[in-house]
This record gives structure tokens, sequence and C-alpha cells, in this order.
């Protein structure tokens, strides 16, 4: 039977997070009441004119870097045509042959092998509204507060093979953009769009088969089924001998399929031309330096770090990088303690859970990283039992009062005490006659219900290896 | 009283407290009354808001020197709760949300509108006879078109209404209608003056300029309007000059530039005669003629009617009817409101453009005409670089001819872009240029174009002033229709 092999291009769309638009000076606000984040420039008032929001091209520079993109140092803006309500100028301004950058990649790991998925290019463009249903008959609604949001479009070179592949280049690519700060990545909010092409072709095959495109996948599991359902689908086609159409698919979520949809877009010509009402732009060589500066160490690099600085294992390294905010949280426990493994552990454990249950952002943790590490060094030290310091954390996380203060306040620290503990062994071998009798006739679980009555007894402050030692040897002799 | 006397006349008016803004308001109003039956160059008369102005000015004691002062505009400039139609059917009722900088500047300056001016539709044309509402005539002759596309302005001027309007010009639309109307306009480099809040028509080639009686008067609105603004992207960033004190009269040694592609012999013998006649006064003022050549002259035009319909079909594409102006009513969809509305809402001319633009602009075409012209652009402003290493300022006529009857170019367009000729290029290089009455022609208004250095508007305003005071024309006051 005839191999093939998928071949997968993705067009990302990301909603830079600046505070304003990106040619006026309205507010950046999800959810806000429709179109009251509007002015004459974004709702195309005649004779209003676009002025570029720096901060806007500074984000855009940035992502490009942290793609590992050229950044251009000559590059413009051109309008792109299309009669559309949701685009009150009926141009969108965008970059056609001259974007901010191009030529970068993002590095993958698919089943432990690192895979480079090419780049071919980074352009700033501006958000179009927001078409609604109208619940009030045959009309539709038009919301102008997304018209101007600054984007930037990400294109991928057909680099990717599989869906799943595909899924891990989103998580990637997410996360360099959180890490970065150049945008929230909210998919369910539109702050973070994709669109696929797929085409499948025969082994050994040089040239591209006949692609198309999906889009309405909102999420990145639906991306990810989307892509599998249409590989399928065009597989069976192509095993009929069934030719390709090339067109626009849309995703169905409740079905999971891709459906065609009216390929009217085919004919459409944008007749691109330079922005007359923007000057070009010239970046120095300083400028895209001093982006260059603000990217912080990203998530593959740290993921290195962690496993050979800290001596984590791959898979704690994964889960700690997934947003800047966790990673700097466990930077900062773990540089504070002996083991950075016991760092990884309560936090991918108990804190983790915390934040899930909670629905929780890290930067709303009560405990900070250096409590937690106070934490874990008064484990270290044997002040406390692991076992009660789960209760500890669990107050501090409610309170965010200091570990210590609480085992103070609680009267926690583990008695480690020889003398203390063999007196109170003795007490209770005197009142649990049977259970030594039991151990003696070889019933070694005995002891465990005695040393059980000695930690209820100290309500668990004893430290269980000294109780075992001093409760076997009592008994055994 | 009268306009024609200039804006510092007035001014010194206002402070020997002779009159009052009022009395200024009401004269401009009077005048209007009286003549504007027959030119027909007003589509909005401001009246109330211009007395309530008038009284706030007196209040004030504002003393700048256009304070108190009427003024009109081109009907493209937004005016905030303001009908502003660029005389489309398409933007009929359109009130902007806002007012164009130029406007916040001259009332910054406490200038008084009184009122908006006709011109052609979108600024396209060259005779005011494409505007939807109503047909503005030649002050000097009533049988003839006062030029376009800022006829309004020019005629409002020319026939005493206001003392001074403000037009745009992309391609000629203040110098020709000046130069058919007898007064003086100047078209300022591009990038001096803001153009937020001027309606579209081709962004890289428009700028708004001042249409007035005399060279000062057209140097103290341009002092008014210039200067950079943060809301314009093109603005450019450089302190303005004072223009009015470059004013000096001497222009000995200034070395004129005459270009001979733009003397060919289409052009009427009479304005000739009148434009060789103004060389000859330059000469005596002590200003050398030296001939140069603009090598690309003739590749202008084919340029501009690609590059401004090109601009055109993608500004004008927001009249959709789904925000504002007109709505083309029982459409079935959205691609039939579109349709209906584009269709009923532009005029011929303004259609045409749209759709040599988009043609322009359409893939497959892209390289051999928009590329192609803006390649052309770059060329004829290299002509320019090289001719103004050997010269200060250019001569040309403004235009090849007279102001023509109504009707004899509507029929045949490219003989109505011929018009444009010894203009157009200086919009595709973005220079300034200005053109100055230089006499009459069977008794009607010949124009005298001079154009300048990139921002040397200070050389070129004292050019064409020390041309205007020794020449003695400005300002001609037509006889209001009765054409000998
Ligand atoms: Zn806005």
């Amino acid at each position: 039977m005839t191999e093939f092999e998928t071949v997968i291009g993705l067009e990302v769309h990301v909603e830079l997070g600046t505070q304003t638009k990106i040619f006026c000076g309205c507010a950046v606000e999800f959810g806000a009441p429709p179109n009251t984040h509007v002015c004459p420039v974004c709702l195309g008032s005649p004779g209003a004119l676009p002025v570029l929001n720096e901060e806007a091209l500074k984000l855009a520079i940035r992502a490009a870097l942290a793609l590992n993109c050229t950044v251009r140092q000559e590059s413009k803006f051109d309008r792109k045509n299309y009669f559309y309500p949701d685009s009150p100028k009926a141009y969108q301004i965008s970059q056609y042959d001259e974007p901010v950058g191009e030529h970068g990649f993002i590095e993958i790991t698919v089943q432990g092998e690192k895979k480079r998925i090419g780049i071919t290019r980074v352009h700033l463009e501006e958000d179009a509204g927001k078409l609604t249903h109208s619940p009030y008959g045959d009309a539709s609604l038009v919301d102008l507060n997304r018209v101007g949001i600054p984007l930037i479009e990400i294109v991928s070179e057909p680099d990717l093979r599989t869906a799943e592949e595909a899924r891990l280049y989103l998580e990637e690519l997410k996360s360099i953009m959180q890490y970065c700060a150049i945008s929230e990545c909210k998919m369910e909010e539109g702050s973070l769009r994709c669109d696929a092409n797929i085409s499948l072709r025969e082994v050994g095959q040089r040239e591209l088969g006949t692609k198309t495109e999906i889009k309405n996948m909102n999420s990145f599991r639906n991306v990810q089924r989307g892509l599998e359902y249409e590989e399928q689908r065009q597989k069976k086609m192509l095993l009929k001998n069934e030719k390709i159409v090339q067109q626009t698919m849309r995703f169905h979520e409740e079905s999971g399929a891709t459906v065609a949809m009216r390929s009217k877009e085919d004919a459409h010509d944008y007749r691109y031309f330079p922005e007359p009402d923007l000057p070009r732009i010239s970046l120095s060589r300083e400028y895209s330096e001093e982006r260059r500066a603000e990217i912080p160490e990203l998530p593959a690099e740290r993921r290195q770090r962690f496993v050979e600085v800290y001596g984590l294992p791959l898979y704690d390294a994964e889960v700690l990088t997934v947003t800047k905010a966790l990673a700097d949280y466990f930077d900062g426990t773990a540089s504070r303690v002996r083991d950075p493994k016991s760092a990884s552990n309560w936090i991918m454990g108990d804190l983790l859970a915390h934040v899930k249950a909670n629905g929780l952002e890290m930067e709303q943790v009560r405990v900070k990283p250096e409590q937690l590490a106070e934490l874990i060094g008064v484990i270290e030290k044997g002040t406390i039992s692991s076992k009660i310091a789960k209760n500890v954390l669990k107050e501090m996380l409610d309170s965010g009062k200091d570990a210590k203060v609480i085992i103070e306040e609680q009267g926690l620290i583990q008695i480690s005490d020889e003398g203390q503990l063999r007196e109170i062994a003795l007490r209770i071998i005197a009142t649990n006659k049977k259970s030594v009798e039991d151990f003696k006739a070889g019933k070694e679980k005995a002891l465990g219900a005695l040393v059980g009555q000695m930690m209820k007894e100290t309500k668990g402050k004893a430290n269980p290896q000294l109780v075992n030692q001093i409760m076997l040897a009592l008994i055994s002799d | 009283m009268d306009f024609y006397s200039g804006l510092r006349k007035l001014h010194q008016g206002l402070i020997s407290r002779e009159m009052t803004p009022a009395d200024l308001v009401n004269f401009s109003l009077e005048q209007i009354k009286a003549v504007d039956m027959q030119v027909q160059a007003f589509v909005t008369v401001t009246e109330e808001q211009a007395r309530v102005k008038a009284e706030q000015v007196r209040e004030n004691g504002a003393e700048g020197i256009l304070a108190g002062i009427p003024f009109a505009l081109k009907d493209n400039m937004c005016t905030q709760g303001v009908e502003t139609t660029c005389a489309s059917r398409s933007l009929q009722g359109y009130k902007p949300p806002y007012s164009a900088t130029v406007v916040e500047r001259l009332e910054r300056d406490h200038g008084i509108l009184i009122g908006k001016l006709n011109m052609d539709e979108f600024a396209m044309g060259s005779s005011t006879e494409n505007s939807s509402l109503c047909k503005t005539h030649n002050p000097w002759d009533f049988e003839r078109v006062p030029g376009g596309s800022s006829g309004g302005p020019a005629a409002a001027v020319a026939a005493g209404m206001v003392p001074y309007a403000l037009g745009s010009d992309t391609g000629g639309s203040i110098r020709q209608p000046a130069a058919f109307c007898g007064v003086v306009g100047l078209k300022p480099t591009y990038g001096l003056v803001s153009r937020y809040g001027l309606v579209a028509f081709a962004s890289s080639l428009d700028q708004i300029g001042p249409i007035t009686n005399s060279v000062e008067d057209a140097a103290i609105v341009l002092q008014s309007i210039a200067g950079p603004d943060r809301r314009d992207s093109t603005s450019v960033q450089r302190d303005v000059p004072n223009y009015i004190e470059g004013l000096t009269g001497d222009i000995c040694g200034l070395k004129i530039g005459v270009a001979m592609e733009y003397f060919s012999p289409s052009i009427d013998q009479k304005v000739r005669a009148a434009v060789d006649s103004a060389i000859l006064q330059l000469e005596r003022l002590g200003a050398e003629m030296i001939k140069v050549s603009l090598p690309h002259t003739s590749y202008a035009l084919s340029a501009y009617y690609l590059l401004a319909p090109a601009e055109a079909s993608s500004n004008l594409a927001r009249y959709d009817g789904v925000r504002y102006g007109y709505r083309a009513q029982d459409a079935e969809n959205l691609l039939d409101m579109y349709r209906q509305t584009r269709s009923e809402g532009f005029g011929a001319e303004v259609k045409r453009r749209i759709l040599i633009g988009t043609y322009a602009l359409s893939s497959g075409y892209y390289d051999a005409y928009y590329k192609r012209a803006q390649q052309v652009r770059t060329l004829i402003a290299k002509d320019f670089d090289e001719a103004f290493a050997k010269v200060d300022v250019l001569l040309s006529p403004t235009t090849p001819t007279t102001a023509f009857r109504f009707g004899e170019k509507t029929e045949d367009p490219l003989m109505m872009y011929m018009n444009d000729i010894c203009t157009i290029p200086v919009n595709l290089a973005g220079l300034p240029a200005i053109s100055v009455p230089c006499g009459l022609a069977d008794g009607l208004p010949v124009g005298l174009q001079l154009i300048g250095r990139m921002f040397d508007e200070t050389t070129l305003l004292r050019t064409a002033h020390a041309y205007e005071q020794a020449a003695g024309f400005a300002p001609m006051r037509p006889a209001l229709g009765v054409h000998a």
C-alpha cells in the first residue's frame, strides 16, 4: 500500500500585550462592552490617520528575535484591501514584502529527539473587528473594539510532519511568547489564533501535494484533532485516487470533523501596496540589540539548565518550565535549598495542586519561594517531619505565614530527644502487653501498631526513625 | 470695507477698534448673500456659529493677526459637528466627530469659520464640475469654470466673500483654480502641513494650503497652519521659520530656472505672453534666468494618473454605507448593499478613478503600472534635485490656458487631465509651489507658477512677493461675472 507523508505549516496570530492599540490611543481590553474602545482612527473615520504605537513595534522585534529571526533593518507597512464589515477602512494595515523578521526557527522535542521547525516570517499588523450574529433576527452585529489591536503573524515553514508536532510547536511558541512578555496567548480569548495548512504526498516525493487550510481551531487540542481528521480525510481520498481540492476547511468542534467553507476566497486579490500614511521603518542595530537584551532565558535553555545544574529529571524540568512564572518560582526555591529535587517535589506536588484547585496564577500564591525554601530547610534539618510539613505548607498557603511561625505557634517541633522518646515508649509497652507478646511470637506487624500508638501520643511530632529504633530495641530484649 | 486689501489691514482695523470681529462676520455674510447666488462657492454657511465665535473673540480680546477674521474651508476638511461632504452624495449629511488639525490651528489663532466650500467630488477634477452639490462659477466670467478641485475656495476669495480660504492640492487643485480666479494659491511642501482631518484622496500627494488675495496673506496663513503634528506620521518634525519676516522684497541675484518642458506648444500664446512679461519683471528685480531641463516631465501625467487613483481606490473603499454617509436602501444582502451604495453614492469621475486605481494594483498588473509609476516618480524627483542644484526657484505657467467654459472638457477626461500638466510633477516630487496672478489674457486671469526647494517656502514666498509687489496686479478684483 502507498505510504504517505504529511506536511503541515502553521500561521499563528498573536495579540501583542500593549496597553493601547497599534495606530491610535484606544485601550486594549478583553471583554469590554461592544464599541466602547473606539475613536476616529480605528473607526476609519474620513480624514483620520494612523500613528504607529512604538511599543507594538518593540514587542514584534522582540518576538522575531526570540524566534531566532533576522530582524530587517528596513521594513514598511502595506495595505491589504478587502471589503467586509469587520474592517472599517476596508483595508488592513499589514506588512507584505518587508516583514519585521524572517528566517527564524523553533526547536521542539519529538519523542526525545530535537527537531528544528523553520519560521518563514514574523510580521506586524492590526486586528479586525468581531462579527456576531444578532439574536434579534437576520442581521450581524459588529464590535470594533478589537479593530487595531496589534498582532504579529508567525508563519512556519512546512516542516511539521504530524498533528502532534503541530501541537508541540504551538506549545513551545506560546511558552516563548509568554516568557518574553509579548502576549498572554490565551486561545480562549483569541489572543492566540492558529490556522493550519496541510497536504499529503507519497513518501520519497519531493514536491508538495495539494493543500487545504483549516480554520476555527480554538485550542491546542483541537488543532491536533482537526489536523488528524484532515490527514485521514485526505489519505482516504488519495487512496481512492480522488483529487484534493485546494480550499479552506472549517473545524467543527462537536464532531471533530473538518468541513469545506465556501471557497470564494481563492479569488481574493488583496491589491497590496505600500501604506502611504506611515513612513518606512528604519531600525538601527542598537535598537534591535536593545530588544534582544529584553529577552529572558527561554524555555528550552531553562529546561536544559534545570537538568544540568539542579540535576532534575527531564520530566520535572519540562513541567517546571511551562510558564516563566513557575520556572522563576522553582529557581527561587531551588537556589536556596540543599536538594533541588525536594524543591521540585514540593512544587510539582502540593503547591501546583493548590494552584490548580484554587484556579490561581503563580503570582497569586501567598507562599513566596524563599518561604517554601525555609520550610524545606526545616525538614532537611529534621526540625519537623515531612508529614507535618504537608500540613504546615497548607497552613502557609492559606495564611501566608512563615513556616517557623506556624511551627512555633502550634508546637510542631519534632521530638528527637532519645530519653524523652524512651520514656514514652516504655509507657506504651506497659499498656500494650498484647502487642509486645504478638511481636515476640513472630508477628512483625505488631511493631507497626506500637509505633503508631507512639506517633498518636506525640501528635505526630516524634521523629519516626528514632521511634522505630527505640521501640525495636526495647521489645527485642 | 473689503477683503481684498489683505489680512494685515483687517487686523489693524480690529486692533484700532475701527471694526469688530462681528463687523467682519457680518460683512462676509452680506457678501455671501449678495453674490453667492451666482457664484455658488459655499455649500455650508456656519452663520450662527460664526456670530457666536465673533463675540467670544471680541470678549477675549485676542490680538493675533488672524484673530477675529473670517475664513472658509474646502469641504474635504473635517469640522466637528459641521457637515463635511467632499461634495459627494456618499457623504451627504456626514458630520465628523472631530476637527482637522488645520482647523484646530486656525481656531487656536481665533480665526472664525464662516462656511464650507464647493469642490470636485473627493477633490477629483479640474473644474469643480464634478461636485454633486452645485455648480460653482468663475467670478471673472460666470460662463466659465473656477477651476478645481478647490474651485469653491478660489471663487469665494476672488469674489470677496472671505479674505482667505484653505484648499487642498493633490495634482494642482490649489494652484490651478487660483490661477483661473486671479488669486494666490500656495501648495506647501508635502509634510509641512498636517493632513489629519483632510479626507484623503491620494495620501502621498495631498497637501493643504492657503488661497488668498496676496502672497503676504498666504505667508500669514501658512504660518498658522504649518508645523509638525503627532497625529500625522507624514508631517515632518522641523521648526517652522518666520515666513512673514522673509518677505523682504529683495531677490537680487536669485537664480530662477525656466524649464523648457513647461513651455510646450500646447500653451496658449496669450498665457505664454503673460508669463514672458513676468520673466522680464523678475529680471528687472535682479533675478537671473537660467534655462534648465526636467527631462522626465512628459511621463508625469501618466504616473500621476496611476498613483493617485491607486491610492484613491483604497482610500475611498471605506464609503460602504456600513457606518456613516449614504447607504442604498432595499439591498438584498451585504455584497448587494456595497454595490448599490457605491454605485449610487459616487459620481462618474470618482468611479473612473477607482476603477483605474483598482486595475493598477491588481495582481499581474502591479509591476507594469503601480510599480513602474513609482519609478517614474523617483526620476521626476531626481530631475528637480538636479535643477535645484543650479537654481533657487523654478518658473512656469500654472496652467496651459485660462479658465474654460462649462462643459468644454467634460466630454474628454484626457483633455481635462492635461490642464494639470504643469502642476502635477510638483506633487509627485513633494515640492512647494505657488500660483500668483501675472496679468490677464482676454480679460481672464493668468497664473504664474513658482516652484521651490523642499521646505524652502521662505525663498518661494519671497520671490512671489517681490514679483507681486513689482507687477502690481494683486489684488485683482473681478467684475463679478461681467466679462468683456
Ligand atoms: Zn482608536
